[in-house]
């Protein structure tokens, strides 16, 4: 009976110890104060865009070029805020989105097929890998007198030169992101007994996750780039989008609507760049990969 | 004491069918001219039940034997049995998986089981080393000795007879070593397993072994076999664990020299 009593207390010292240890252990996460945090990104924001307005109004009074030519920021701001009251603009912006948004999906279709295809089967990669990124460096621009004769000028020559640009970019996030998946994992997935599917489904695809996101967000570049490249280049009547107001306000050499035109632009590629960033520090806080030093 | 090392893998055979044995293992890396022999011959039983410590210096190919009993690697000649029994390993790394929660992580061995009977399970595996609060929290969340604990409780769940170590301490601090070989100790008598325990640090292999292996470097092959006949609970600072320590490290010592000539 007093030897079970000492095992006990011996027991519950350890456990004791235990607990202990754990409680000094575990990092203590400092809580953010979300409206300062908040503010130090959007000073900074507002410095660079004062400094850019400052410079643009600069070249224009240094009068270089003529206002027709190249308005400046107050004019290209008014024309900008006239057209958000437009139909017209919004049909624009409706039909690049669209577009955008499409090219993308198919792009990703394509680049997880190719990716899981090249990443899985050695014949494919020593036959396609150097290629994939071969086409990656391939100016997007380059493909579209071929997508022309293909598709006529047609919204499917945009579309096909939108997932050329962006496939490959996905496709290799996916191949990075298998090949490095951390090889202690993959031996203890071993020994948990994961095989095939299940290894894929549980351990090398949620693994590739970071890697994968990064091509997306690069594959995207690729996209927005292609789709206002051919958008300039391919003009559907009756179609209004960006990359077609940017060419006819060239032709009627209407300076304001060109600069405004430009700046929506500017803003929807930093809004998605915002929503990838934003997805991928989700990704890292949660993987426990945003601890910085000092 | 010690047993000289051809009567090896024979002084227990008035027991049950032992629960590893490895009968002249051997592996060789690579081919030809820059072929390196890992281990040669290697024959080796731990019985059921049975805590077996595989010591030696850097070389020594511990850890490739138990990626061969794991099935991580296959043997270049030789047999290993192990009658099917699940086997399940820990690593010097806890190799928790940074997407899943620590519950996740033990769901992830259990998942034969339906939903409910595996968050149960994961539960009380949890409860067993001591992080029953800790479910929700994420790897990155826990301290080193933590996260060992997890992977501890993740080759529990698989319910296997057999646990493979490869030095699952070895980058604690020594107080939550010492704590943890208490745990495990407790753990391996509660549960009956057969432990395969792999480390340098002769005063571990004292404290938790049965037996403690020592192999040589280059190739490995097994140069002495202790038994510790010591009484358990033992303490690592006891004067006991240290005279047996001091002998094996004699022992290793002279082992290691050798390779300086």
């Amino acid at each position: 009976m007093a030897a079970e009593t000492a095992v006990d207390t011996a027991e519950e010292k350890v456990n004791a110890q235990i607990a202990g240890l754990d409680a000094l252990e575990i990092q203590v996460k400092a809580k953010r104060n979300l409206p300062a945090a908040l503010w130090g990104r959007v000073w900074p924001m507002f410095l660079a865009i004062s400094i850019v307005l400052a410079i643009w109004e600069a070249v224009v009074l240094a009068e270089f070029w003529p206002e027709y030519v190249f308005a400046g920021p107050v004019t290209a701001l008014g024309e900008l805020g006239a057209r958000l009251g437009e139909a017209e603009f919004w049909h624009a912006v409706a039909t690049t989105m669209r577009r955008a948004v499409s090219g993308f999906l198919l792009a990703i279709l394509v680049g997880v097929a190719v990716g899981a295809a090249v990443s899985r089967i050695k014949l494919l990669r020593a036959a396609f890998g150097s290629l994939i990124t071969g086409l990656q460096t391939m100016p997007s621009i380059a493909w579209f007198p071929l997508a022309i004769l293909l598709f006529g000028l047609t919204e499917n020559a945009i579309t096909f030169v939108v997932v050329l640009g962006a496939a490959p970019s996905i496709a290799n996030g996916l191949i990075t992101g298998v090949d490095y998946t951390p090889p202690i994992l993959l031996r203890a997935g071993h020994v948990l007994g994961l095989r095939r599917l299940s290894l894929y489904r549980h351990l090398i695809l949620p693994a590739s996750l970071p890697s994968f996101l990064a091509g997306l967000k690069q594959g995207w570049a690729f996209a927005w780039r292609s789709l206002m490249a051919g958008e300039i280049l391919v003009i559907i009547a009756n179609q209004p989008s960006l990359g077609e107001q940017l060419h006819f306000a060239r032709e009627l050499a209407d300076s304001a609507r060109l600069l405004a035109t430009m700046i929506v632009i500017l803003l929807i590629g930093i809004v998605v760049d915002v929503l990838f960033g934003a997805a991928d520090n989700a990704l890292r806080r949660r993987w426990g990969l945003d601890q910085r030093i000092g | 004491m010690t047993a000289p090392t051809q009567e090896l893998g024979h002084g227990r055979t008035e027991g049950p069918a032992p629960a590893v044995r490895l009968d002249a293992v051997s592996k060789v890396y690579g081919r030809g001219a820059t072929s390196l022999l890992a281990l040669d011959q290697v024959s080796l039983n731990a019985a059921q039940g049975e805590f077996v410590c595989l010591l030696g210096a850097s070389g020594c190919g511990k850890s490739t034997m138990l990626n061969l009993v794991a099935g991580l690697d296959r043997p270049t000649a030789g047999t290993i049995e192990t009658g099917g029994k699940q086997i399940a390993m820990m690593f010097q790394e806890p190799a928790l998986f940074p997407w899943l929660t620590v519950t996740g992580n033990i769901e992830l061995a259990l998942r034969k089981l339906d939903r409910k009977k595996r968050k149960e399970r994961a539960a009380e595996l949890l409860d067993v080393v001591h992080l029953g609060g800790f479910a929700k929290k994420r790897p990155h969340e826990l301290s080193g000795g933590m996260r060992q604990r997890v992977a501890l409780a993740r080759a529990l769940a698989q319910e296997a007879d057999i646990l493979l170590m490869d030095e699952p301490f070895g980058a604690l601090d020594a107080m939550t070593r010492d704590l943890l070989h208490d745990e495990l100790e407790r753990i391996w008598r509660e549960r009956n397993l057969t432990i395969l325990f792999v480390t340098h640090n002769v005063r571990e292999a004292v404290r938790l072994g049965d037996r403690v292996v020592l192999l040589s470097s280059r190739p490995g092959t097994v140069i002495e076999d202790y038994t510790v006949d010591l009484e358990r609970p033992r303490r690592t600072e006891s004067p006991e664990v240290a005279k047996l320590a001091g002998e094996i490290t004699v022992r290793l010592k002279e082992e290691v020299s050798r390779h300086g000539r």
